[in-house]
């Protein structure tokens, strides 16, 4: 009886010490966007909650006098495009990988993996150049340019091992019945993948608001920031911080990316496992 | 019609599919990549874009440079000490979260914040809890009496100044990479843990092995490989991020404490416009880079075999 209440203890413990690190920064920002000035920049008042009535004077001025709603909106465009571009890239590989080619194929899928594997921070001079030869430097589109070499490797792989997952003979039946492949993979493939396909699709788009490397290295201009790097620079001037707006638009920013991601967490860390973690 | 039938043939349509992910793989990871290591053993500016090789002399220059030196132990150290800290503490995590109760969806999404929201983002609200003034923890600390009288623990001052001392502000990258992981390993695990059959662990428990025999005789050994494939992916990922320390000390404090070789290959390469020395200094990635795609690559293999 006692070891059974000690054993509880302890599991409640523990949630509660893991829940309060791992939030502990996002729930500051959530207090911190709603708090006075006066009230914030005291260091005796408790930075946890509220001393005085809130206001929403940051937000105010993160909507209205910085470049936040331009950040976001670029973070989305890049976003759109380069989900684009990675499913009419990854999804006819992924079919020739799964379904047509053999052990070659194999290798290949492998080979396009470990490429995902080389970091930003590798590649990033080289392609820096890449960018400035090809006139992109401070423009959306050299973000649009480099951002598939993550995306579409990733996302090809977790394409073949979701194509190969159903089962062949669904298709070879169409194929009996007269179809030709492509309307094969048009009709009966691709209706089934739905779900492959979005998780690829969400998963593009959360890896693009999370990549902060290549922007800081290819774009300067306020205007043409995308989230991570308009956060950081633009409302960082010298020693002056707006805490406030700070606070606030990284936690508006966080949730919905956070919210999507948590949604397909669950295939997306078998493809990253490679297979070993499946259940 | 014809070229219908061209396109029924396998062996025609598998090249032409994979064709356009080929050629932008090349054109934009394999051939920058190869520059990567062209650039290194050059003296290309952007001020001077026709270069011409010379040797290894970058090589020696970042070698003996001290900031280089410090950049590469604190690489190590960061590393290290982070995916430790995480291997353990998402042990517990997992055996936390794979029991079932009620709201474990809620539970769920905030432990897993750090790793599904952006990490710039996320370590924008640890510049504001490690302030030099209203940092939230030094307020904790005073309010307990560890920080701010003469005769408390942690001295007379009334702050900290995390990112402004050499070993705090290093001690605040590892707790930032710490806790931007850790969800990420505890996913795995959990993963892991649930691929193990249950009828192993009950059996054994018949035969009356208690708990940590279990441990250490079952699970972990069976969680092996997945395990070593968190490892690989987490060591890589952190050896090579820039985002935390950029965001968090931009290096500093003086002299290049918490500086580590992504962000000074772009302070030198991108930032300073020496192209070749940046280089030079990500090349240092390369032996990591070579080492975990090798062990990848033969547990891809026999993940095939099998």
């Amino acid at each position: 009886m006692l070891n059974r209440i000690i054993l509880r203890g302890g599991f409640y413990g523990a949630l509660i010490f893991f829940i309060v690190f791992s939030t502990a920064p996002f729930y500051v920002m959530l207090i911190t966007m709603f708090k006075r000035g006066h009230d914030l920049f005291n260091p005796n008042n408790n930075p946890f909650f509220f001393n005085e009535p809130i206001t929403l004077e940051h937000l105010d001025l993160l909507f209205t006098q910085t470049l936040y709603t331009k950040f976001l909106l670029n973070t989305f465009l890049v976003g759109i495009s380069v989900v684009a571009i990675t499913i009419i890239f990854a999804v006819p590989a992924a079919l020739s990988l799964a379904r047509m080619a053999g052990r070659w194929g194999e290798n290949l899928g492998i080979g396009i993996f470990l490429t995902y594997l080389i970091p930003p921070t590798l590649l990033f001079i080289p392609l820096s150049r890449v960018v400035s030869t090809l006139g992109l430097q401070n423009s959306l589109w050299s973000l649009i340019l480099v951002y598939p070499t993550f995306t579409v490797p990733f996302c090809t792989w977790l394409l073949m091992s979701f194509f190969k997952s159903i089962p062949r003979e669904i298709e070879e039946q169409a194929l009996i019945d007269g179809c030709s492949r492509i309307d094969a993979f048009f009709k009966i493939l691709l209706p089934i993948s739905i779900p492959g396909i979005i998780t690829v699709i969400v998963f593009t788009f959360t890896l693009v608001a999370h990549e902060y490397i290549y922007a800081l290295a290819f774009i300067q201009d306020s205007g043409k920031k995308t989230i991570g790097i308009g956060m950081t620079t633009e409302l960082v001037r010298g020693d002056v911080f707006y805490w406030g707006a700070l606070m606030g638009g990284a936690l508006i920013a966080s949730i919905p990316v956070a919210i999507l991601y948590t949604l397909f967490l669950d295939r997306i860390i078998s493809g990253l496992s490679m297979g070993t973690a499946k259940r | 019609m014809k070229g219908r039938y061209i396109l029924e043939r396998e062996n025609i349509l598998a090249p032409l599919l994979l064709l356009p992910v080929v050629i932008y793989v090349v054109l934009l990871v394999g051939f920058p990549f190869v520059m990567a290591f062209v650039y290194s053993f050059s003296n290309v500016t952007v001020g001077n874009p026709d270069y011409k090789i010379v040797g290894i002399s970058n090589f020696i220059d970042i070698i003996g440079d001290r900031v280089f030196q410090r950049s590469l132990g604190n690489t190590f150290i960061f590393t290290f000490v982070s995916i430790s800290i995480v291997l353990i503490l998402s042990h517990i995590l997992a055996e936390v979260l794979i029991r079932e109760f009620r709201g474990k969806w809620l539970v769920r999404f905030l432990i897993l914040m750090p790793w599904t929201a952006p990490i710039a983002l996320g370590t924008i609200g640890y510049l504001w809890f490690l302030d030099s003034v209203f940092s939230p923890i030094d307020w904790l600390l005073r309010s307990s009496g560890l920080l701010g009288t003469p005769d408390s623990l942690l001295g007379p001052m009334s702050n900290m100044y995390w990112l402004g001392r050499s070993g705090l502000a290093m001690a605040s990258v590892i707790l930032v990479h710490v806790w931007r992981l850790l969800p990420l390993g505890t996913v795995i695990l959990i993963a892991g843990m649930n691929s193990i059959p249950k009828e192993i662990l009950e059996a054994a428990q018949v035969d009356g092995a208690g708990y940590f025999r279990r441990l250490f005789n079952i699970t972990l050994p069976l969680l092996f490989p997945v395990i070593g494939v968190t490892v690989l992916f987490a060591s890589l990922f952190t050896f090579t991020d820039m985002t935390v320390v950029w965001v968090l000390t931009k290096g500093g404090p003086p002299p290049h404490s918490t500086q580590v070789l992504a962000s000074l290959a772009f302070l030198k390469g991108i930032q300073g416009g020496d192209l070749a020395q940046g280089a030079a200094i990500s090349l240092f990635f390369f032996p990591v880079l070579a080492g975990v795609s090798a062990i990848v690559l033969r547990l891809a293999k026999k993940a095939v075999v099998t």
